[in-house]
């Protein structure tokens, strides 16, 4: 399992992030992102998996985060400031399943690899 | 030419105020089985002369590809809005061609639906970037928390475009709406059975003060 700082992830780019998680979960990691992706990092990811998925070498991804705050502080929306994403935990789908999941918690089964 | 066209479009915004007629692109989005294609047949056979969108099926992404119904006029709340209906693959962050035989298809067809699953979702990921507001279906029996949920509803957020969640399946025992609300409290909600078309009145008044 990798976690991934915020202060990493906050130097790289969109691409950069979507590809050092394919490419981490390809290889049966699960990782763990302080800060998350941003909604439309999210979309991308998803749309990339899409594009990798193999018949019975790579099935895609188990992704979770928290739903998203309610709407920023009038002050956030005053200076532009978006709010940053959530912890996010991604691994293959055929490792990783969700138990359970609500506004506050997110359970997980890993499984491990013969 | 310039003055000819200018003037036409303001002449034609200005009419559409005095009869509140407004047309919005509307995209159908949710997880695979949540019922987007027997809610877009609903619309359709309501407001379109008993037309369908596509076939529906218990098994996962039978739609495939995008579809598009131009034109449907919906009539609520003493106005009428022109709605281009897109209903779109389910989306999903992974597609397994064993969960399709599961059902009872073959290898071959089972591979074959899974690499048109892929490519339905990513159909559906484009489709985002143009339109003016989504119905978001899900499966009321359903744990509201999935993934694609929580995506869907931050890139409206993040777009600032308009959307309205649809509790659907409520005509099953196991229905459980309030889930969905404590879930996404921020954003209104529809329940309804779009197979027997419960609700669907207060759907269709939703849909008019939402995207009018």
């Amino acid at each position: 399992m990798d976690l991934i700082s915020a202060e990493k992830l906050e130097k790289m780019t969109s691409m950069e992030k979507i590809r050092l998680i394919l490419d981490k979960v390809k290889n049966g990691k699960i990782v763990v992102l302080e800060c998350g992706l941003t909604s439309d990092e999210e979309v991308r990811l998803i749309e990339m998996t899409m594009t990798e998925i193999r018949v019975d070498e790579f099935s895609g991804i188990e992704i979770e985060s928290y739903p998203s705050k309610k709407e920023g502080s009038f002050l956030d929306k005053i200076f532009g400031r978006n709010l940053k994403g959530r912890m996010t935990v991604i691994g293959p789908a055929n490792q990783l399943r969700t138990i359970e999941k609500d506004k506050y918690q997110i359970s997980t089964k890993v499984s491990v690899g013969e | 030419m310039g003055f000819i066209s200018n003037l036409k479009e303001s002449l034609g915004a200005w009419i559409d105020r005095i009869f509140k007629k407004k047309r919005a692109k509307i995209g159908l989005y949710g997880p695979p089985n949540a019922g987007k294609t027997t809610l877009a047949n609903r619309i359709l056979h309501d407001w379109s002369g008993g037309e369908s969108m596509g076939a529906a099926s218990p098994i996962p992404h039978e739609t495939r590809r995008a579809m598009r119904k131009e034109g449907v006029v919906i009539h609520a709340n003493g106005s009428s809005i022109e709605l281009d209906i897109v209903d779109t693959p389910g989306m999903a962050t992974k597609v397994d061609f064993k969960e399709f035989m599961a059902f009872g298809l073959n290898e071959s067809q089972a591979k074959k639906r899974a690499k048109e699953a892929t490519e339905g979702v990513i159909e559906a990921i484009k489709w985002l970037d143009d339109l003016d507001g989504v119905l978001l279906v899900m499966d009321s029996t359903e744990d509201p928390y999935t993934q694609v949920n929580v995506v869907v509803i931050g890139n409206m957020e993040a777009r600032k475009l308009p959307l309205l969640i649809v509790a659907n399946k409520m005509d099953l025992p196991n229905a459980a709406p309030a889930r969905i609300k404590a879930a996404f409290p921020q954003h209104a909600m529809v329940q309804i059975s779009a197979l027997e078309g419960s609700n669907i009145d207060n759907l269709y008044q939703a849909i008019a003060a939402h995207f009018g």
